[in-house]
C-alpha cells in the first residue's frame, strides 16, 4: 500500500488527461503527466505539487462533472497536495495537525501570548508592559533580549528542520535526483511565479471562469513582502549584533523601511487573496485545501497587521501589548509552518526542480 | 422580437451570433444543451484547418496555399461536393485564424502526436470547450441573449418567409433565422433507417443532443439536401467508451502495431497500410462492417509503448489463447490468426515507426504492409474496438450566402452554418479540422447576412 492512499478516481482522472492531452499548453502538469504511461505513487505526489491551481484545465475540460468521467484535476490534485503536507511533516503524529490546523494556530497564538506576557511580567522592567518606553532597547524592557531571541531561534530552527526533512523525503519518493542547474532554473520559475502568469500570459482563472492577473499580483505582494520582512529581520540582526545599535530603529532605517514595505505588501496581498478566494468558484476547489489556504493567509495577515501597528504605536503605551501580540502571532506562524500551506514553499519548489530535471 | 434567432450554440452558432450582433442586430441564441454541455460537437474539437502564407505562428511556419487545401479537400471529398462552395470556404479560411484571435481565442503549439497537422492546422489553447467558453463570454459581453436547454423543434415559415422558430410549444419571433444545430449522429433511430440494428452497436463520440430535429423539420418542409444521406464519419474507439460524449479520450492508436481480428477471430484489413493519422478515419467504418460491429486489436509486450496511452487498461494475458478467451473470442481461431500472421512476416525487415518501413508480410490475405513484427512476446494485450461515430454528412443545401434552398426556391431569411450544411462542401470523406473551418466561415457569413436582412 502506498504511503498516501489516493482515491482510485485520482489515477482515473490522470488516465483521461493522458488520453486527451488538450490542456498541454496550460502549465507544467500536462507535459509532465504525458511522459508517463502508468502513475506511481511518486508520480502522483509530484504532479500534485506541480499543479498551481490555476483552474484553466477545469474550465476547458469537456469531461468535468457532471460528465460521467468526472475529471476535476485542480480539485483532485489539491486533495493529494494537502495529503502530501500531512504525510511528510514530522513527527508522524504531527501530520494530523494539517487537518487540525486551526487548533494549532489558535493554540500557538494563545500559548505565545501567555508565554511572552509571563516573561514580560516576570523578567521585564516593572511597568514596561503598559508604560510608554522609548529609546534604544525599549523592546527589551518589555521582553528581555535573550528571552525574545532564543524561543524564536528554536521555533525557526524547528520549522526549517521539519520542512527540509519533509522536502528531502519527498524528493526521494519522487525521483531522488537533483542537479545544480535544475535548482537554479526552478528558483527562476519560483521567483518569477512563472506559472501564475498562465499558458499565454493571461493569468489564472480566478475568481471564476475567465483569466485575470489578480492572483499573480497578489501572490507577488505576499511573496516579496515576506522576503522583504525577512530581509528586515536580517538587517536588524546586523545592526544590533554586529554594529551594536539597539532597536527600535528610526523610521528611515533599513530594517524599518524593509519591514514596513514587506508588511504593507503582505497585508494588501493576503487580504486581497482572501477576498479573491472568498469570491472564487468552489467547484474546482478541495474544501480541505481551501481551509488551509485561508488559515495561512489569515495568519500572515495578522502577523503583518500586528507588526505594522507595532511600528506605528511603538512610542505609545500600547507598545508592550502590541509587541507581545506580534511575537505570539509570529510564533504561531513558525510553529504551524510545516503543517499547513506554508509548506508549499518547499514541496512546490521540489516539484519545479523535478520538472526542470525532466525537461532537459 | 429579435432581429436574428440562432438555433444551436456550437462554434457555427456562436460565430453567427457574434457576427450578427457586431453588424448591429439584436440576437437570441438558443442552445439545447444544459450550460455545462453547451457547444455541441465543437467542445470536442482542438484545431482548425486554414490556408495561409508562410511565417504564421503556432504552425510550422510553412505555407499552406489555397490550391493545396483544395487538392486535399478534393482527394477526400467524393463526387457531389460543390467546387464553388469548396473554393469559397478555402478563400475565406485565410482570415479565420485572425478573426478568432480578435475574438479572444488563444493558441498553442501542435499537441503531442499531431505532427501531421502541424503545418496545416492551428490548435487553440485548451481545446474546443475553451474555444466555446471564449465565444460565450464574448457573446454575453456583446449583449446577445442566450438560453440553455432550449430545444427548438421547428421553424415557422409563411409563404417562404420565416417568422421565427418553435421552442417546445412556444413560438419565438425573429426577422431572420440561422440554423446551426448540427447533424443527427446522436439519433440512433435515424441511423437505423440506413444501417438497421447495427446502429445500436455504434458509439457516438460527440454530444448526445445532435438528434437532427431541426434538420428533419426543414427536410419535411421541402428543404433540398446536401451530402451523402448514409454518410457518417467514424473512428475506432474503445468498446468500453460511453454511448455518448466520450470524445477524443476514447480513441485507440494500437491498430498499426499489431493485428486486428473480428468476432470470428479473423483478420479483415491491412493494419499497416499507411500512417495511422492517415488511416484512423477509415477504421470506424471498417469495424462497422464487421459482424456485431466489433473488432479486436492485439499486440504483444514490446508494442505497448509504441502508441499513445489508452484511457482504459488493455486486457492482458500470458498466452494468446487466454487473451482471446478474456475478449470473448474463440481461442483456437485467434491463435491460428496470430500464428498465420507471424509465419508470413518477411524476414529481415527494419522496423521504423517514423517511416513506411520494410516490415511486411508476404502471401497473407489481407496483407500487413508495414510495421509487421511477430506477436510472440508475452504478456499479450488486447482491446475491443467499436465504430465511434463523429458526425453525419446529410444536411441542408445552401447558396453562396448561406441561405437555405428548398424545392420551392431559396428562402430569403433562413440561413444555415456548420455541420447542418457541411455536406455542401464535403459530401463524404474526412479532413481533420475542416469542419470547424466550414462552421466558422459560414457562421460568419450567415450571421452577417441575417443581420443585413433584418436591417432592411
Amino acid at each position: 500500500m502506498p504511503p498516501i492512499d489516493f482515491a482510485s478516481q485520482t489515477i482515473w482522472q490522470l488516465d483521461v488527461c493522458n488520453a486527451c492531452r488538450y490542456c498541454e499548453g496550460y502549465c507544467a502538469v500536462f507535459p509532465a503527466l504525458e511522459k508517463r504511461r502508468n502513475f506511481t505513487y511518486g508520480d502522483v505526489i509530484y504532479l500534485a505539487n506541480l499543479c498551481h491551481d490555476c483552474r484553466a484545465c477545469y474550465y476547458a475540460c469537456m469531461y468535468a462533472p457532471p460528465h460521467e468521467f468526472g475529471v476535476n484535476i485542480p480539485q483532485t490534485l489539491a486533495e493529494v497536495r494537502q495529503q502530501t503536507y500531512a504525510h511528510y511533516a514530522l513527527p508522524r503524529i504531527a501530520g494530523r495537525l494539517v487537518t487540525q490546523h486551526w487548533r494549532l494556530l489558535i493554540l500557538g497564538t494563545l500559548l505565545g501570548t501567555a508565554f511572552f506576557a509571563a516573561l514580560a511580567i516576570l523578567m521585564g522592567d516593572s511597568g514596561g508592559l503598559t508604560a510608554a518606553s522609548v529609546g534604544p532597547g525599549a523592546f527589551y524592557k518589555v521582553v528581555p533580549y535573550s528571552a525574545m531571541v532564543l524561543p524564536f531561534l528554536v521555533l525557526a530552527g524547528y520549522a526549517l528542520a521539519v520542512l527540509l526533512m519533509g522536502a528531502f523525503a519527498f524528493v526521494r519518493d519522487v525521483g531522488g535526483e537533483w542537479r545544480w542547474s535544475a535548482l537554479g532554473q526552478a528558483a527562476g520559475d519560483a521567483f518569477t511565479l512563472r506559472y501564475l502568469q498562465g499558458g499565454t500570459g493571461d493569468g489564472c482563472y480566478y475568481p471564476a471562469d475567465r483569466t485575470s492577473h489578480a492572483r499573480l499580483i497578489l501572490h507577488m505582494l505576499v511573496f516579496y513582502g515576506f522576503l522583504s520582512a525577512t530581509a528586515a529581520t536580517i538587517a536588524a540582526f546586523v545592526l544590533q549584533d554586529i554594529l551594536g545599535e539597539l532597536p527600535p530603529y528610526p523610521l528611515w532605517s533599513v530594517p524599518v523601511v524593509l519591514g514596513s514595505l514587506g508588511g504593507v505588501a503582505m497585508i494588501v496581498g493576503s487580504t486581497g487573496l482572501l477576498a479573491l478566494k472568498w469570491r472564487s468558484d468552489r467547484a474546482p476547489a478541495d474544501p480541505g485545501t481551501v481551509a488551509l489556504d485561508w488559515m495561512f493567509l489569515v495568519s500572515l495577515d495578522v502577523v503583518s497587521i500586528t507588526g505594522m501597528l507595532l511600528v506605528a504605536a511603538r512610542e505609545t503605551s500600547a507598545m508592550g501589548v502590541l509587541l507581545i501580540l506580534h511575537l505570539a502571532t509570529v510564533a504561531a506562524l513558525f510553529v504551524s509552518a510545516p503543517y499547513g500551506k506554508f509548506a508549499h514553499l518547499v514541496y512546490r519548489y521540489a516539484a519545479l526542480v523535478q520538472h526542470r530535471l525532466e525537461s532537459r | 422580437m429579435h432581429d436574428v434567432v440562432v438555433v444551436g450554440g456550437g462554434n457555427a452558432g456562436l460565430v453567427a451570433a457574434i457576427s450578427a450582433r457586431e453588424a448591429g442586430a439584436s440576437v437570441l441564441l438558443l442552445e439545447r444543451a444544459p450550460r455545462w454541455q453547451r457547444g455541441g460537437n465543437s467542445r470536442h474539437t482542438r484545431d482548425i484547418r486554414y490556408a495561409h502564407a508562410p511565417g504564421e505562428p503556432y504552425t510550422t511556419g510553412e505555407a499552406y496555399p489555397t490550391e493545396e487545401l483544395l487538392q486535399d479537400l478534393l482527394s477526400v471529398g467524393g463526387r457531389t461536393a460543390s467546387q464553388t462552395m469548396a473554393e469559397l470556404v478555402i478563400e475565406e479560411s485565410q482570415t479565420v485564424a485572425e478573426w478568432m484571435s480578435q475574438h479572444g481565442v488563444r493558441w498553442q503549439q501542435p499537441l503531442t502526436g499531431t505532427l501531421h497537422l502541424g503545418r496545416t492546422n492551428r490548435f487553440f489553447l485548451g481545446g474546443g470547450k475553451a474555444l466555446v467558453n471564449t465565444y460565450y463570454q464574448m457573446a454575453e459581453r456583446l449583449g446577445i441573449e442566450i438560453h440553455y436547454e432550449a430545444a427548438v423543434t421547428d421553424v415557422t415559415l409563411q409563404d417562404g418567409v420565416a417568422t421565427g422558430v418553435v421552442l417546445g410549444d412556444r413560438p419565438i419571433e425573429g426577422r431572420a433565422v440561422v440554423l446551426t444545430s448540427g447533424g443527427f449522429e446522436a439519433n440512433i433511430e435515424w441511423l437505423k433507417r440506413y444501417w438497421g440494428d447495427a446502429a445500436d452497436n455504434y458509439v457516438v463520440r460527440g454530444t448526445p443532443h445532435n438528434d437532427g430535429r431541426v434538420l428533419s423539420a426543414m427536410l419535411d418542409k421541402g428543404a433540398c439536401t446536401a451530402g451523402d444521406p448514409k454518410g457518417f464519419h467514424a473512428v475506432a474507439v474503445d468498446a468500453r467508451a460511453p454511448k455518448f460524449d466520450g470524445g477524443i479520450a476514447t480513441r485507440l492508436d494500437s491498430v498499426p502495431f499489431g493485428i486486428v481480428v473480428n468476432k470470428p477471430g479473423r483478420r479483415f484489413y491491412d493494419e499497416g497500410q499507411d500512417f495511422w493519422p492517415k488511416r484512423y478515419a477509415i477504421w470506424g467504418r471498417l469495424i462497422a462492417e464487421q459482424p456485431e460491429q466489433i473488432a479486436y486489436s492485439i499486440v504483444d509486450a514490446p508494442k505497448l509503448d509504441r502508441f499513445l496511452t489508452s484511457l482504459y487498461r488493455p486486457y492482458q494475458d500470458s498466452t494468446v489463447g487466454g487473451l482471446a478467451a478474456q475478449l470473448g473470442l474463440d481461442p483456437a481461431a485467434v491463435e491460428c490468426a496470430v500464428r498465420e500472421f507471424n509465419d508470413h512476416i518477411v524476414p529481415g525487415g527494419q522496423y521504423d515507426a517514423a517511416r513506411l518501413d520494410t516490415c511486411r508480410t508476404d502471401g497473407l490475405d489481407p496483407p500487413k504492409s508495414h510495421w509487421a513484427e511477430p506477436i510472440d512476446t508475452p504478456p499479450f494485450y488486447g482491446y475491443a474496438l467499436r465504430p465511434g461515430v463523429t458526425f453525419t454528412y446529410l444536411g441542408l443545401a445552401v447558396d453562396e450566402y448561406a441561405r437555405v434552398r428548398t424545392q420551392q426556391g431559396t428562402l430569403t431569411n433562413v440561413y444555415a452554418a456548420g455541420e447542418i450544411m457541411s455536406g455542401n462542401v464535403l459530401s463524404s470523406g474526412y479532413l481533420g479540422g475542416f469542419g470547424l473551418t466550414i462552421g466558422t466561415v459560414f457562421g460568419r457569413m450567415a450571421g452577417g447576412e441575417a443581420a443585413k436582412h433584418a436591417a432592411n
